[in-house]
């Protein structure tokens, strides 16, 4: 259970929310807005853990992160010029009880894509607009980077820990060398502090650092938030490369009628066996044909005004994207370096105090 | 006789004060030795290595002021134990062990030599650094003779120095009936600095073992084109960590493995006084169940009594004097790992610094502010 806290009057002030529902929150909006590239939720399983790190989903620190993430997603959710919008969204924030329901009432869930026909159109839609194909092609690019980095800063850390944490030994051993000694006595003890100090001080820096690998986690997901974006814009301009067709062969048909030589057909074959068609039943076959071709071009008009209102949309909406995210990657990657400066002047700090130790010796 | 007059004078001097004495031997330091150019000797029956030995001395007792000789570990290994059997209860610095155990070191690896020689430089000149051994014949002989080999047969014989053993195991078994008190606490320090020090080793081994798997991450980082930045920080971080390596290796593990192996002579040392002592209690106690009065016994028993006398006084003096170089050395090898530790940080916190400067491809004003405030705090 995590608890979200938002000030919306006059709605209460904070309310339950189960993970389950911030995920069925989230399918609604990719759904409803295809076109948006809809903020990511936080792992729901820790991912990327060096392994002194507790990959518990029970773990305090693991779910504390994961509010913090999904705080985020609200913020995130709730600041972009779209989605804040929504209803649904509203309700989320407001209405404790009976939320779900009036989500499914909105019947989103019949309007998804099936997977299989958004994988078949990737292969098959043949003018996909170029501005989409270099952000899928960055979209992959920006998750082998940052899915990378998360790995090699993993198995980093856990060493790191192991040579801090040794560092502790000495200041056990130390501590009892210097009960025996007599001269060297103090300034063994204190030199034995300060590595107890420093082989401690491990715990705190690993767990900030996570905070900034958590960052670069909600670009990794981001990523493929932005990939389902260009798989949409494959899909509605695969349908209406599909409805093109399909109105062109029908008017063909239609021609081949009209003028009496229809071409290699099964009517064509059937009138050679077993003779002429009557011409009520031509008619009648023109007459459908003409109802579906009216229909045919419909759904072309209307196929066309949704893969141009969708790139339109999309491309407003993933150059927002990308400047958010070259600065946030920004900020994150110098809040980081930062980070590791002030653990730098730590260890400078530690190092300086026990050298004064060990020149009292 | 294993005490020549010269070296009972320099027994006296050991009762004034120490200080003095350290600084004199600093200020009027008459003799420099080195140990260098290894060089690989093939033969029939071995291969080994022969060590130059230069010598430059002031000293009278030397007819020339300059001496050049070449030396094996074996000849190393005759003039210690001449040392030892000369001085059984004087502490001699320890030398390099014969092979290591852990690891595949090979003999004639580099890094092995390199670590024997700069070892055996600090043993000669830790004996020159001793007012009674420095004086010693067969240390001015190892610095001197072109060839030791005659020189090696001379001096008790094996047989000897076999009796010399089965007393001591007689002795032992026998047990000390009066140990002064003050030999009994050192006996303690003994054993507990054998093992703390044996710990401390333990506890830096480990962590070069650590350091290196993190270095081995560290390189393994294979960073594309637009974390150049980064790549190039994580580069000079195990350049900085692989350096920080080196000189816990050359600095701090030599200094400790030196002082596990003095932690091992002290307690020969210990051992050698207490079967003079043992051996003196023993022809005492001989003398005292019998009746009528026996002159050669007696002088016997007075012989060993002065014996024990001089065996412990030695050992005093030298005691305080091994234990202030201890400290010395150690502290020296600490201190400087702590340098070493600080300069690693900050170069780190240089090539962090570059990295975000370099993300940025500008001066992020609110982040250099913010670094530049902390330097100043």
């Amino acid at each position: 259970m995590d608890a979200v806290a938002e000030g919306r009057n006059p709605a209460p002030d904070s309310l339950w929310r189960r993970y389950s529902e911030f995920e069925l929150l989230r399918s609604y909006l990719v759904v409803t807005y295809p076109y948006i590239v809809v903020p990511p939720l936080p792992e729901k399983r820790a991912e990327f853990v060096w392994h002194k790190l507790s990959a518990d989903n029970m773990d305090p620190d693991f779910v504390e992160r994961r509010r913090v993430g999904l705080e985020n997603f609200l913020l995130r959710v709730a600041s972009h010029p779209v989605l804040s919008n929504d209803k649904i969204l509203y309700h989320f924030l407001t209405e404790e009880h009976g939320w779900k329901e009036v989500v499914y009432e909105t019947g989103f869930q019949a309007k998804a894509d099936s997977r299989l026909r958004a994988l078949s159109a990737t292969f098959r839609v043949r003018n996909t607009d170029k501005r989409f194909m270099d952000m899928k092609h960055y979209s992959d690019e920006l998750q082998s980077h940052t899915s990378q980095l998360l790995r090699a800063r993993a198995r980093v850390a856990d060493r790191l820990y192991g040579v801090f944490k040794v560092h502790g030994n000495y200041g056990r051993v130390f501590s009892e060398w210097s009960a025996i000694e007599k001269e060297m006595g103090d300034g063994l003890q204190s030199a034995g502090h300060h590595m107890d100090a420093y082989a401690a001080s491990i715990d705190d820096i690993l767990e900030e650092e996570e905070h900034y690998a958590d960052q670069l986690k909600e670009y990794l997901f981001y990523a493929e938030a932005l990939r389902a974006v260009c798989r949409k814009h494959e899909l509605t301009q695969f349908e209406l490369e599909m409805a093109s067709q399909d109105l062109i062969s029908k008017k063909q048909q239609r021609e081949e009628l009209a003028t009496g030589c229809e071409r290699f057909s099964f009517k064509g074959m059937t009138n050679k066996l077993f003779g002429q068609e009557a011409p009520e039943q031509r008619e009648a076959r023109l007459k459908l044909l003409e109802e579906l071709i009216a229909e045919g071009e419909e759904a072309v008009k209307e196929k066309t005004v949704e893969c141009e209102e969708h790139v339109e949309r999309a491309w407003v909406d993933m150059q927002r994207f990308e400047e958010q995210k070259d600065k946030d990657l920004r900020e994150a990657l110098i809040n980081y370096a930062v980070m590791q400066i002030s653990m730098c002047k730590k260890g400078i700090q530690v190092w300086s105090n026990a050298k004064e130790c060990f020149l009292k010796m | 006789m294993p005490n020549s007059p010269s070296s009972m004078v320099n027994q006296y001097r050991l009762e004034e004060d120490e200080e003095e004495e350290q600084q004199q031997d600093a200020d009027t330091k008459d003799i420099f030795i080195t140990v260098d150019n290894p060089e690989s000797h093939v033969t029939a029956i071995e291969t080994f290595i022969m060590y130059r030995v230069l010598t430059k001395t002031t000293r009278s007792e030397f007819d020339s002021s300059e001496y050049e000789v070449r030396r094996r570990y074996q000849d190393f290994l005759w003039l210690r134990s001449r040392l030892e059997e000369n001085h059984p209860t004087l502490i001699v610095h320890p030398l390099p062990e014969k092979f290591v155990m852990k690891g595949m070191v090979e003999r004639f690896n580099d890094d092995f030599i390199e670590t024997r020689r700069k070892a055996l430089h600090r043993f000669l000149n830790k004996i020159s650094e001793h007012p009674i051994l420095s004086y010693s014949q067969h240390f001015k002989v190892f610095l001197t003779a072109q060839e030791l080999t005659s020189h090696k047969k001379q001096g008790p014989g094996f047989l000897s120095r076999m009796g010399e053993t089965v007393r001591a195991v007689a002795n032992s078994v026998r047990g000390l009936r009066n140990r002064p008190e003050e030999f009994t606490l050192m006996q303690e320090y003994v054993e507990d600095f054998s093992n703390k020090i044996c710990s401390v080793d333990k506890v830096t081994q480990r962590i070069i073992k650590e350091q290196r798997e993190y270095l081995d991450e560290l390189k393994q980082y294979d960073l594309a084109e637009p974390l150049k930045g980064v790549a190039r920080c994580v580069e000079g971080c195990s350049k900085e960590t692989e350096e920080q390596i080196q000189h816990l290796s050359e600095v701090l593990v030599p200094a400790l493995h030196e002082y596990v192996l003095c932690a091992e002579t002290l307690k020969a040392v210990m051992r050698r006084r207490d079967n003079i002592q043992a051996e003196f209690e023993a022809k005492n106690e001989a003398l005292a169940s019998r009746k009528p009065e026996n002159q050669e016994l007696q002088e016997e028993v007075d012989g060993l009594a002065d014996r024990v006398e001089l065996a412990n006084n030695a050992l005093k003096g030298d005691w305080s004097r091994w234990q202030k170089g201890m400290r010395t050395d150690l502290k020296s090898a600490f201190i400087s790992t702590a340098e070493k530790n600080v300069d690693y940080y900050e170069k780190v916190a240089l090539y962090r610094l570059a990295s975000a400067c370099s993300t940025t491809q500008l001066w992020s004003t609110e982040a250099a502010e913010w670094i530049f405030q902390e330097e100043i705090d």
